[in-house]
């Protein structure tokens, strides 16, 4: 039998390695990088299980790889199940070590939904991150359901005309030991809710906002603060969810208006976006949220 | 070993359980299980199974069973599943992947009728589609067969000169529902014949590799042509693992090919599955009345086993292959590689095609001796025959 001593993932070492061909202001990879940093505090370590998606392509071509940590590349609708048999394995063995199934939002979303639902479902003892850049952005940018009325992609080339669809209210649904949204703009919060994340165990779901200026038609430089905008303006509320009952909002919106965050990305037509109806949503949720967390507050 | 009057599934559910069983001291088991009629009572039976060191996963999907089994295998376990029809269908995208990661995983399919029309009976049809996805392929004629093919499809499939996933076949309810008396090997006999999985490429937490990420063409070209070399090697290590099998359960788990009667005949049926049986009777009496009639019986399809299937056939003149599937618009699939078979070799051979038993219709008897009567007087092949169809008048053609 081969060893099987985990070896913990370095402080020094990147998760995502340099030389990565990813394009420049992919909020994926400023994610990959504060996970890869999240585990070295914990001293902790995992094994990747990627479904079709950039972060697949982000490993490179064989023999070499991007990612400092063993990856599977799963097929698109499975990552969920295949990180539920790794885990299994894991945890027969007494082994250490993460499993974290890293997925974009159509593996999430769309194609795997179902999958991710079946190993909420059963409490699965893996984290699962979906890093939403709200388009299939490995095929060259498709609407998904994660993509936001008003966006233009290749498939809604009149801007798509139906909601972002909310991932997080059906992922509490299934009442998951712990559900929380993060933005690549507040490494803080990411760093918190990872170091909780890593502490737990079961389905742990974790969704994190992350521009694609390729998808976006944004400046690679406005990144971050895209989504700083977005979390600011409440367009993306920044909570958490414990056992789909108990609510924390983490980041309040500061009042900020949604139009800069528009006029910004060439995917939004300024004519085409309906601000009073976007301003109303956005208060709309937030109301709800803050109604949640005040009537189940997370208080630990 | 103890004799027990059960059904073709129980015999799967308990020689997939047992091979489970058997890694306990190594990485353990682990599966994904879905439901579906009629191999349903397989996965109920490794449900209830009480593993030392496994894990059995219900699942949603027959696509999420296969990428359970998957997960558990890339992580050195040993892994299973099984499935039926559409089922199969569903599932077929991570069929396809386990054969080209070189995972080791055993699969039961009990072959059912693809729908529409709805149709739980038996139609090889099912996993006859999957049969360019790098899987071994056998097809079993009763429940002792299924019971030691699974044995020994563990041990070919882990067998670091094959590396490939294996499918166990067997007719829907004519095997998976009839009770027969079967061999139950002890878990001491099964642990002595499945050494330890220790699967080379499987994952580890210290090693950072990506599996299953991008490959350029000649790479990937490779990695297709060592499945190719792999494939080649499997005649000869299938007869490794018979010869183990014989050794340890003192029973002889089938060749690749079996013949019958095949010395000297003219006439030669090839077969596959429960039809075999049916059909070594009819030719069995017919030989008594001093007819030159053999059959050969191919229990492996993939790899196709040419040169034993050419063997077995020297003194021919004529072959009738039965199929029982039906690929649209090409006939059936065993016809198909039967005649790639013989091509350049024997083209001096009437190959006729048989198209009988679809969508779960009985192949009696009769119908065998109807399929004689016409090749009987062939003197050229033509497009397959379609037999054993009612039509209220005589035989569709």
């Amino acid at each position: 039998m081969n060893a099987t001593a985990a070896t913990n993932l370095h402080p020094d070492e990147c998760l995502l390695r340099p030389g990565n061909t990813n394009c420049g202001g992919c909020g994926m990879s400023i994610g990959l990088t504060m996970l890869g940093r999240a585990l070295a505090e914990a001293g902790d370590t995992c094994t990747l299980v990627i479904p079709a998606c950039c972060g697949i392509v982000t490993a490179g071509a064989f023999p070499t790889t991007s990612y400092a940590v063993p990856t599977i590349a799963t097929t698109f609708a499975s990552s969920a199940a295949v990180a539920s048999g790794v885990a299994s394995i894991r945890d027969i063995n007494n082994e250490s070590g993460q499993v974290i199934c890293w997925a974009g939002d159509g593996g999430t979303y769309d194609i795997g939904l179902g999958t991710l639902s079946a190993a909420a479902e059963r409490n699965e003892n893996i984290i699962y991150i979906c890093y939403d850049n709200e388009i299939y952005g490995n095929t060259g940018g498709q609407r998904s359901s994660a993509t936001p009325a008003g966006a233009r992609t290749t498939t809604t080339p009149w801007g798509k005309s139906e909601g972002k669809k909310d991932i997080m209210s059906i992922m509490a649904a299934h009442r998951i030991p712990y559900a929380a949204t993060m933005s690549v703009a507040h490494p803080e919060d990411f760093a918190r809710k990872m170091s909780i994340a890593l502490s737990m165990q079961g389905m742990r779901f974790l969704l994190l906002h992350s521009p694609c200026p390729t998808g976006w038609k944004s400046e690679p430089q406005d990144s971050v603060e895209l989504v700083r905008l977005a979390v600011a303006s409440g367009l993306f509320p920044v909570y958490e969810v414990y056992d789909g009952a108990t609510y924390r909002i983490n980041i309040e919106p500061d009042g900020t208006d949604p139009a800069e965050y528009f006029r910004r990305q060439r995917r939004f037509k300024d004519d085409e976006i309906d601000l009073d109806v976007t301003r109303r949503d956005c208060a709309d949720r937030m109301q709800l949220l803050k109604a949640l967390a005040a009537l189940y507050p997370r208080t630990a | 070993m103890s004799v027990q009057v059960i059904t073709g599934n129980h015999a799967a559910g308990y020689a997939l359980s047992t091979a489970g069983e058997a890694n306990r001291n190594a990485r353990g088991t682990a599966c994904g299980i879905y439901p579906i009629t009629p191999q349903t009572e397989i996965v109920e039976y490794v449900a209830k199974f009480p593993f030392s060191k496994g894990r059995v996963v219900p699942v949603e999907s027959e696509h999420s069973a296969m990428a359970v089994s998957m997960g558990a295998s890339m992580s050195g376990a040993r892994a299973f599943t099984a499935s039926s029809a559409n089922g199969l269908a569903y599932m077929a995208e991570n069929i396809m992947v386990t054969g080209y990661y070189r995972l080791p995983i055993v699969m039961v399919g009990v072959n059912r009728t693809l729908g529409p029309p709805w149709n739980i009976w038996a139609d090889q049809g099912d996993t006859l589609m999957l049969r360019d996805f790098a899987w071994l392929q056998f097809y079993c004629e009763n429940n002792q067969e299924i019971l030691d093919t699974t044995l020994l499809a563990f041990r070919l499939a882990e067998d670091r000169r094959i590396l490939l996933p294996v499918m166990t076949c067997m007719d829907a309810f004519i095997v998976s529902h009839t009770q027969m008396e079967t061999s139950l090997p002890e878990q001491a006999e099964v642990d002595r014949y499945l050494p330890d999985l220790d699967l080379p490429h499987r994952m580890h937490q210290r090693e950072a590799r990506t599996m299953g990420g991008l490959a350029w063409p000649h790479e990937g070209l490779s990695m297709r042509l060592e499945i190719d070399e792999a494939m080649k090697r499997v005649p000869a290590v299938y007869q490794e693992c018979r010869e183990s099998f014989k050794e340890v359960f003192g029973r002889d788990p089938g060749d690749m090919t079996q013949t019958f009667a095949t010395d000297d005949a003219d006439v030669v049926l090839v077969v596959s599955g429960t039809m075999a049986t049916t059909a070594r009777e009819v030719v069995r009496k017919r030989r008594a009345a001093g007819e030159k009639i053999g059959l050969v019986k191919l229990k492996m399809f993939r790899p196709y086993p040419e040169a034993a299937l050419r063997e077995a056939c020297q003194s021919a003149t004529k072959l009738a292959v039965l199929d029982r599937n039906y690929a649209a618009g090409a006939g059936g699939v065993f016809w198909q590689d039967t005649r790639a078979a013989f091509q350049g070799h024997r083209d001096d051979l009437l190959i006729q095609n048989y198209l009988t038993g679809l969508c779960g219709g009985d192949v009696t008897p009769a119908v065998i001796d109807d399929i004689l009567a016409d090749i009987a007087v062939r003197e050229e092949a033509g497009d397959p025959v379609w037999m054993g169809i009612d039509t209220g008048e005589e035989t569709l053609q």
